[in-house]
């Protein structure tokens, strides 16, 4: 029988059914940081349990890491607590933690890939809804709760119900100045912000074809956003190109049949999808968020919705609610839109190839007067490869603060925060309402290079023009 | 591991209205920097239940009225956004013992389950009914039946559909599945010997 990639991971590593119809399911690798794990080690202390396999278990801090202070103790003492108490977790139990000390420490979901943990056709677990972005290398990963983190350290698997797949494809060939975060923005602003409920998402295409790792990682993050548990992209040469050398990745001798057997976790051509969209690359635009959730989006030169020219008597509700909290105006241009700060960085935009890009445009321009202008790589190996090409001193020179590695004002759980209303520019995943650290901070989600051009133009920009990008 | 059977939830209700509750809504991120669950009850809708100054907004849940509620009412797409289980937690530690809503989003319910917190669908025009009694009378006893799959108010019954994994689980006493991936674990060694990632 054809079977998907989803359906050949899945049964893989189903080790049984259990009473309530769901599967115990293996998790070949178990990602944690330090914000979800603290409580499931408690409760695993609190049941006597042991972790069941320390070796496939990696640590690391990201979430509330300060990223201008490297010593510690840092200055919030619950933060402290929190390193603190991963560092003894992981030392009590065998789990490898890459500790900022160790040079490699960054988000989860940038860590994992980097190191070569996340391989195709394997299963990922991390407390942490953004999982998914394991998915980029064929993997099936998904984000879990506490009490799932738990069943996972005890028993290494957790019990789950099978998710249908839905492939979707993205044909052609995408305009100059549009990015894997206007792809994904896109689709979730297509399919609704719960229209992945129950799904897997295949992505697929020729767009997903020519896409680097990096590029698919950024697409697979946000599937989560769109209400899909998980999403993935099959594994082909670009995959294996990605993981070969790494530190985890199969040495040479078993590297020809780690590939193959890669390889055959590939979802078989005619295998049953329970659901498929077509996209056309040319359809999308750079892309923008003006409401208070990531499916609220509109290209850059539409105008901000108006409650108005609704019917619909539940989207009316929400723009209003959206837009009252965004203090926005109905039916202007969301371009021209004033901001206070411009966020560079997160497990879904804090890449090698994101900041290359925006320095490729950075160079030579300034950040705005008046505009708090940041940016985060998303690991330090990140950092590292950026100070080396001189990346870092574009960004500074242009203004920008160079950050040290961490999910920064990706949320609201270390000191970069913002202050009151005001708006932000971010290439991160999530604008619900005081996501970034304010009860009335205001997020609008975009491209790197979006985020570049808002900063250097003061407001929300088309990059095409700031930059000349064509 | 033996668990309660959970078959009824009976208690005074509080409507929170709204579509589109997310998980940063239901508990601020800030607030998620703990080493324990205890004391997040504290915290549940913070930022839409005080002011900057840590006074009292306008909210249900700072009405005394409803302060003894332990049935949370409230609209579609409840509990969107984080996979992060102190939101759960947070509506749990604060006293709820159950929530009604149009519908959950998918992780949110699965994390409730686990903890033991059904999640009953209900339709708009149903909840609206159960929180018109509950705006008159707001001691008025709700009872959640969780086999039955209907919501009883006031003389009333209405539908409320309780997802068929989750129900099984909450009225069999396994909504905690650790007992049995505990027992499955000899299993779990044979599935990971023929992977050979995991094998190596
Ligand atoms: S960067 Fe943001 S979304 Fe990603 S793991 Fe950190 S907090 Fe979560």
């Amino acid at each position: 029988m054809r079977k998907s990639l989803f359906e050949k991971v899945w049964d893989a590593h189903a080790v049984r059914t259990l009473a309530n119809g769901q599967t115990q399911l293996l998790v070949g690798t178990h990602l944690i940081h330090e914000v979800t794990s603290p409580q499931a080690f408690g409760m695993l202390r609190d049941l006597g349990l042991k972790v069941a396999m320390p070796h496939r278990t990696f640590a690391t801090v990201d979430h509330i890491v300060p990223t201008d202070q490297f010593a510690e103790p840092y200055r919030d003492p619950l933060a402290q607590a929190m390193m603190e108490e991963l560092r003894k977790n992981c030392a009590s139990t065998g789990i490898t933690f890459f500790d900022r000390a160790s040079g490699k420490q960054g988000i989860v979901h940038i860590v994992g890939p980097e190191q070569g943990i996340t391989q195709p056709g394997t299963t990922i677990a991390c407390g942490d809804s953004h999982t998914s972005t394991h998915g980029a290398f064929g993997a099936i990963a998904f984000g879990i709760g506490t009490t799932q983190i738990r069943d996972v350290l005890a028993t290494q698997t957790m019990a789950l119900g099978k998710l249908k797949v839905r492939r979707i494809e993205v044909s052609g060939k995408l305009l100059p100045g549009v990015y894997a975060k206007d792809v994904i923005l896109h689709i979730i602003r297509t399919l609704g912000v719960n229209g992945g409920t129950g799904f897997a998402y295949e992505y697929a295409g020729e767009v997903f074809d020519r896409f680097t790792m990096e590029e698919r990682m950024t697409v697979c993050n946000m599937s989560i956003e769109g209400g899909a548990r998980a999403g993935y992209v099959n594994p082909d040469e670009t995959t294996f190109a990605y993981l070969q050398g790494r530190p985890y990745s199969p040495k040479a001798a078993q590297w020809d049949a780690a590939v193959a057997n890669w390889k055959s976790f590939a979802s078989d051509p005619g295998c049953h999808y329970d659901d498929v969209v077509k996209i056309a690359a040319a359809d999308i635009a750079p892309t923008v968020t003006w409401g208070i959730n990531p499916g609220q989006a509109i290209a850059i030169n539409e105008s901000i919705p108006d409650a108005a020219k609704t019917n619909v008597v539940d989207e009316k509700a929400s723009i209003e609610e959206a837009l009252a909290y965004m203090k926005l105006t109905p039916g202007a241009p969301i371009k021209g839109t004033k901001i206070d700060v411009a966020f560079l960085g997160s497990c879904t935009n804090g890449r090698l190839s994101d900041f290359q890009e925006v320095a490729r445009f950075l160079k030579g321009r300034k950040v705005a007067a008046g505009v708090k202008a940041i940016a985060v790589p998303g690991s330090q190996i990140v950092a590292l490869q950026c100070i080396a090409q001189g990346i870092d001193r574009v960004f500074s020179d242009a203004g920008f603060e160079w950050r040290e590695a961490g999910c920064s004002m990706c949320l609201a759980m270390n000191p970069d925060k913002l202050i009151g209303d005001q708006l932000c520019a971010s290439s991160s995943n999530r604008n619900f309402k005081g996501r970034q650290g304010s009860p009335t901070g205001r997020t609008i989600l975009m491209s790197p290079l979006m985020v570049a051009a808002a900063a250097v133009n003061g407001s929300i920009a088309d990059a095409r023009e700031v930059f000349a990008v064509n | 591991m033996a668990l309660e059977k959970i078959i009824s939830i009976t208690g005074p209700a509080v409507y929170v209205p709204g579509n589109d509750i997310d998980t940063d809504r239901i508990i601020p991120a800030r607030f998620m920097k703990c080493i324990v669950f205890d004391g997040l009850g504290e915290f549940l809708f913070y930022d839409v239940r005080k002011n900057a100054d840590g006074t009292d907004r306008p909210h249900p849940l700072n009405e005394a009225r409803f302060k003894r509620a332990t049935i949370l009412l409230s609209g579609a797409n409840f509990g969107c956004g984080s996979s992060r289980e102190h939101a759960p937690q947070a509506i749990q530690k604060y006293g709820f013992k159950a929530v009604i809503a149009e519908n959950f989003a998918e992780i949110f319910l699965g994390n409730c389950t686990t903890l033991g917190l059904p999640c009953a669908t209900a339709s708009r025009e149903d909840i609206a009914k159960i929180a018109a009694v509950v705006a008159q009378e707001p001691t008025a006893e709700v009872v959640i039946d969780v086999v039955k799959q209907e919501v009883r108010f006031a003389g009333q019954t209405v539908k409320a559909e309780v997802r068929a994994s989750a129900r099984d689980a909450l009225i069999h006493g396994r909504w905690d599945p650790i007992g049995e991936l505990l027992d499955g674990l000899p299993a779990v060694q044979t599935t990971a010997a023929k992977l050979p990632y995991l094998a190596a």
